[in-house]
């Protein structure tokens, strides 16, 4: 099983869960599963076309998945995915 | 949905140093966490965690922060049994007012307090929080 981190604003989508499990063997099937499990969360992970928002990182262990291999990166047993808000502004 | 605003309350040397940061980037915005408890409608912002604007290029109308920094301030809330309850930056000569950008990047949940500067004088504090709409709603700070 993976591990799933959610951060604090989606938290409230999660059932307050910081901290989920996940048997999916990729990123994209993961978030898939997650927006299947918690409805609400979906619009914040995915935009209208299904791709995951351009204002999230999303890393596994240490790596951003954009250097991997985005949504197909694997998922390994005990990695951690971590769901990172991206902060910015005008 | 809750339609109540947020009650914003400072414990003074956090508001301080998020005012002191502001005037040390001037010209440049700043950018950082702020961590507190909330209850109901008030939320109370007892910690303040300073962050570098990462943001390449144009930092007098931009700032970035990075995922790095960002999972930094999970971490720390997580330490101090406190909850991140927002983020701020400054617009320099600039009203404390969100710009079309600082929408579409917005997440939900989060205080986004913009600390407005034009002169060690003369600064203003205002902060906004998305609706269920996706649009920001102005919140009180006391």
């Amino acid at each position: 099983m993976a591990t799933v981190i959610i951060p604090t604003p989606l938290r409230k989508f999660t059932e307050n869960n910081a901290r989920l499990e996940t048997d999916a063997a990729t990123v994209g099937s993961a978030l898939q599963s997650l927006s299947e499990k918690y409805p609400d969360l979906r619009r914040h992970l995915f935009d209208d076309t299904g791709n995951i928002r351009p204002f999230l990182n999303i890393f596994v262990g240490e790596d951003d998945i954009r250097d991997r291999n985005q949504g197909d990166t694997l998922l390994e047993s005990n990695t951690v995915l971590s769901i990172v808000p991206a902060i910015a502004g005008g | 949905m809750n339609n109540t605003k947020s009650i914003l309350l400072f414990q003074p040397d956090v508001y301080q140093k998020m005012l002191d940061d502001a005037i040390h980037c001037f010209p440049d915005e700043c950018c950082g966490f702020l961590f507190g408890t909330e209850n109901e409608n008030i939320r109370s912002f007892t910690k303040i965690l300073v962050v570098e604007n990462t943001k390449e290029g144009d930092k007098k109308r931009r700032f970035s922060i990075t995922p790095r920094d960002y999972m930094k301030a999970e971490t720390l809330a997580s330490e101090l049994d406190l909850t991140l309850l927002g983020v701020y930056h400054s617009h320099p000569v600039h009203p404390a007012i969100p710009s079309e950008h600082d929408l579409s990047v917005a997440m939900p949940y989060f205080s986004y307090v913009i600390v407005s500067v034009y002169g060690e004088n003369d600064i203003h504090v205002r902060s906004w929080k998305l609706n269920e709409e996706r649009q920001f709603e102005e919140e009180l700070v006391a």
